[in-house]
């Protein structure tokens, strides 16, 4: 009987199963193919190369020139401006999917698609609108004046990049700890406070570990689209930031298909490893915990 | 909750929602800027009514989005029960790390080399065009399927196991069994997915750029064409439109569940 | 809640295959395929005549065939290009620019056109027809045209330091100067500043053009595309280059405090967009009766005055409404006197370069962006 029903159960996976095949592991052969070829589809690993040396001098504020390695400083600059965006996106979104969690049931619900309405909007207008907020003349410089306050340059800083990229990726932080979190078991920190546990400590060794799940779910819906964003950068940055998927887009729209392939193959290798190890260093601590 | 919570959840959404207020004033913007307020007029809201094609791509937008998320909510969470079944280790890790790929993977990466894919594909069969509103589709079901999965997936790692093995003890055949103690169980991790894919969906730009064949526009697609000559206001006073009928419909079903309660 | 949503989604699902099994019985229409730049064309919007209906009118009436004109938009002729030649869309009539086009003529991607079908060509003005693009006047049909200026705002700037490309370079002015965000205009201002050949094949050349853009760095506000609406218009930033018509858009919506004004520097880049059919058109004789109803009086004048990109269609230039809705100024700046358009345009025109040169190009350009 339970033999069956787990097969049966098996079966539902196949459909998703070639789907999978045919539209997430198929593509990326195209990726690698166009990586490892020219543009005349012979093989070549000068794509590859070019990502690993290409060079150019670039030069400091003091007026020294130094030369660098073009594409790692860009994917360096990119992961930098990623991971404060992620970390900011953490410690503002676990607060309030927790609070969230211990509203009652149908105030959680009316928050949580509160929570999504801004993402209906579209995102190209949404960064417009923040263009208008941070702006020198904008409404932000003209509380602050107001106020007679000295006024904040922020466009154009890696600040609003940041600003921008937590707004737009803030829910898929918030959504998926909240879904854990609202299924916690209440008896359990009730357990933990009635042994004597303070509420911080209640946190850190009941709450924290058991949402773990849902801040690493967390976690890779923002870092993943901050690290690749081009549009943002480009609209909020004020064009002086420029990251990996600028640099696939530009090569894209110089025609360059194959390098663009390449730094999408180099890249993907590199997310890939690095989430890797992520889930196994939180598979470690959650069956470390219990 | 608590004061400090509420002034905390307060300034959050201060900050969630200070571009719509934004989009909200500029929207009755006289002038044709994004940036210069010169006073109140309705104009771009009459305007936004007669812009056929801006309507066209709206809708255009709205069928992509329920399309994709529909399909990928029905596979996406077909596909998590049975990943929990999967016996070897080792399958359920291969099954983990591809469906991760999507996520792991910018987007503008997916676009591209599902293009290329379409394209391949187009040609062997010797089509004229080898991008329609069907590879567009599939492209979003692609990428909305994991983030469907990621959401089903927990529910069903902290539902307790015996209890659907109790009720198949009781009589239970296991589809009856998945319905009546399955399915509420993770139903809410399943609703999430869907608002998430139709939410992504809705929101992509980049994967539907390269995937969009002739003829489907969708709304993302023609604002950035709009980057040589600017965004107008037309733009800002849609998404007032978009976010009070979304309101609109809260209130009335809010309003709806308290006179069914009553009952 | 939640219910709600899904309500939203199971309504929106049913649209859509009521959509879909709405699309079986339109089988007697024909089907035009446009694909323009974003916001050019006349739409009906601001009380003007909406283009793509009144064609649909126009062929109706005129061949008792009803069409249906699918119209859609790019941001780039580079983004244009890369749909097209991966043969991912079949478009019947496109709108690329000079330089694109010119590439997609050497790659055997356009076809030649059925002037029979476009009587309507005799309006284009004699200065824009044996250009280096189509030299024999046998792929396209222009659209539009304009050229590359500088915009400051009077109320910052000293009108003493106008007039050149070095006002983009001026440190007075250090922290408020705009620069395209694309490689080709952004190289064309250093290159025109440094008096050098825009054509040129000498990566020398190039590498001198880089250093004035590394130089201007620190006096940049940012490198922008359509940004430079908002930024000028708030006063935000004070000088700019960008296309002409756009100058009256932003003109249009300044500040009360801000003063915006225009020149064009020596030389600068003339540009012009045309209408053409690529080899995948699916419908030549429909593509040519649409171009040739663009060049009638109705929506050429409509689509001038939409995009206030300058039009070198005669009946455009010559009517006197046209004349009298624009005003003096803008015709003046729009239509500047020149001698023998053809012959400057054919010397100075930014043209498309080779493949080397434009991936030199491109490295350069990143190498800027990361400096």
């Amino acid at each position: 009987m339970k033999t069956k029903a787990t097969r049966l159960q098996r079966l539902l996976l196949y459909p998703y199963g070639l789907w999978a095949i045919l539209f997430i592991v198929l593509p990326l052969a195209f990726i690698a193919y166009y990586a490892f070829t020219d543009s005349s589809f012979a093989f070549t690993t000068e794509n590859i190369t070019r990502f690993f040396t290409a060079t150019s001098s670039v030069t400091a504020g003091d007026g020294s020139v130094s030369e660098v390695r073009t594409y790692l400083l860009i994917f360096a600059r990119s992961l930098k401006l990623a991971v404060i965006s992620t970390l900011v996106c953490l410690l503002l979104g676990y607060p309030v999917a927790y609070i969230i969690s211990r509203c009652d049931s149908r105030l959680q619900s009316s928050l949580i698609t509160v929570i999504m309405i801004p993402m209906w909007m579209n995102f190209l207008i949404r960064t417009y609108a923040w263009m208008t907020i941070l702006q020198d003349t904008g409404i932000l410089n003209s509380a602050v004046t107001a106020l007679g306050l000295r006024p904040w340059h922020i466009i154009g800083t890696e600040g609003a990049v940041v600003i921008g990229m937590v707004y737009d990726y803030l829910p898929y932080m918030i959504l998926p700890i909240y879904s854990v979190l609202a299924k916690l078991d209440v008896k359990l920190i009730e357990a933990a406070r009635d042994l004597g546990c303070s509420g911080a400590s209640v946190l850190r060794r009941v709450i924290w570990p058991l949402s773990l799940p849902g801040v690493l779910s967390g976690v890779t819906m923002v870092l993943i689209p901050s690290v690749s964003t081009f549009y943002i950068s480009q609209k909020l940055g004020s064009g002086k930031f420029f990251l990996i998927g600028d640099a696939i887009e530009g090569q894209y729209v110089a025609n360059n298909l194959h390098f663009a392939a390449a730094i999408a193959f180099i890249m993907m290798i590199a997310l890939l490893t690095a989430m890797a190890l992520l889930r196994a260093l939180a598979d470690r601590k959650a069956t470390g915990r219990s | 909750m608590k004061t400090a919570s509420k002034i905390y959840m307060t300034l959050a959404f201060v900050f969630l929602f200070a571009p719509i207020v934004i989009m909200l004033i500029f929207s009755f913007n006289e002038a044709k800027s994004l940036s210069v307020f010169s006073g109140f007029s309705l104009k771009w809201y009459r305007e936004l009514f007669r812009d056929r094609e801006t309507l066209k791509s709206v809708k255009n937008t709205l069928v992509l989005a329920a399309s994709a998320s529909g399909i990928s909510t029905l596979m996406g969470t077909a596909a998590a029960v049975g990943m929990m079944k999967l016996r070897s280790r080792r399958m359920r890790k291969a099954v983990d790390t591809v469906t991760n790929i999507p996520m792991v993977n910018p987007d503008i990466i997916t676009g591209i080399s599902l293009m290329l894919m379409f394209v391949f594909v187009g040609r062997i069969f010797g089509s004229a065009t080898s991008l329609s509103f069907a590879t567009m589709l599939i492209a979003h079901i692609t990428f909305c399927l994991p983030y469907v999965i990621l959401q089903v997936i927990p529910k069903l790692e902290q539902m307790d196991p015996s209890l659907s093995e109790a009720a198949r003890d009781l009589g239970c055949t296991p589809l009856r069994a998945f319905f009546l103690v399955e399915l509420p169980e993770i139903l809410p991790g399943i609703l999430t997915g869907a608002i998430m894919a139709f939410t992504l969906s809705l929101d992509d730009f980049v994967i539907s750029y390269f995937t969009a064949g002739n003829g489907f526009q969708t709304l993302p697609i023609r604002i950035y064409g709009m980057t040589k000559k600017t965004v107008t206001p037309k733009m800002y006073a849609l998404a007032t439109l978009i976010f009070f009928a979304i309101l609109f419909l809260l209130i009335l079903s809010n309003v709806a569940e308290r006179k069914g309660e009553e009952k | 809640m939640k219910k709600t949503v899904s309500l939203i989604l199971c309504a929106a699902l049913l649209c859509s295959v009521l959509l879909l099994c709405g699309c079986g019985d339109k089988a007697e229409t024909l089907t035009l395929n446009v694909y323009n730049w974003g916001e050019y064309i006349s739409d009906g919007s601001e009380d003007s005549f909406d283009t793509v209906a009144g064609f649909e009118k126009w062929y109706e009436e005129t061949y008792g065939v009803k069409v249906h004109v699918n119209y859609d938009t790019f941001a780039s002729c580079e983004d244009m290009y890369a749909k097209l030649s991966a043969g991912a869309v079949s478009y019947d009539v496109i709108v690329p620019s000079d330089y694109m086009i010119a590439k997609l003529r050497e790659e055997n991607m356009l076809l030649p056109l059925n002037f029979d079908n476009i009587p309507n060509y005799k309006n284009i003005s004699e200065d824009f027809k044996g250009l280096y693009y189509d030299p024999d006047n046998a792929y396209t049909v222009p659209y539009t045209y304009g050229v590359v200026g500088i915009i400051y705002n009077a109320n910052a700037v000293d009108e003493a330091d106008a007039g050149s490309w070095d006002l983009l370079w001026n440190e007075k002015y250090a922290g408020s100067i705009l620069q395209f965000n694309n490689p080709r205009d952004a190289f064309g201002t250093a290159v025109y500043k440094l008096g050098q050949d825009v054509n040129s094949t000498d990566r020398a050349d190039w590498d001198r053009a880089a250093e004035e853009l590394k130089a201007q760095k620190p006096l940049r506000y940012g490198l922008v595309m359509d940004e430079i609406y908002n930024l000028m218009e708030s006063g935000e930033a004070a000088i700019g280059a960008y296309y002409a018509g756009d100058y009256f858009t932003m003109l249009d919506a300044q500040a009360e405090d801000v003063d915006l004004r225009f020149y064009y520097p020596e030389p600068t880049n003339a540009y012009i967009d045309a209408m053409c059919i690529p080899s995948c058109a699916q419908n030549k004789e429909l593509a040519e009766r649409f171009i040739d109803y663009m060049l009638s009086e109705e929506p050429a004048i409509a689509n001038a005055e939409y995009t206030y990109y300058a039009s070198p269609n005669r009946v455009v230039f010559e009517s006197e409404d046209y004349r009298e809705e624009m005003g003096e100024e803008v015709m003046e700046i729009l239509y500047p006197e020149s001698g023998d358009f053809a012959a400057d345009y054919n010397a100075y025109a930014y043209r498309n370069l080779d493949a080397a040169t434009l991936d030199y190009i491109n490295t350069l350009w990143e190498s800027i962006k990361i400096g």
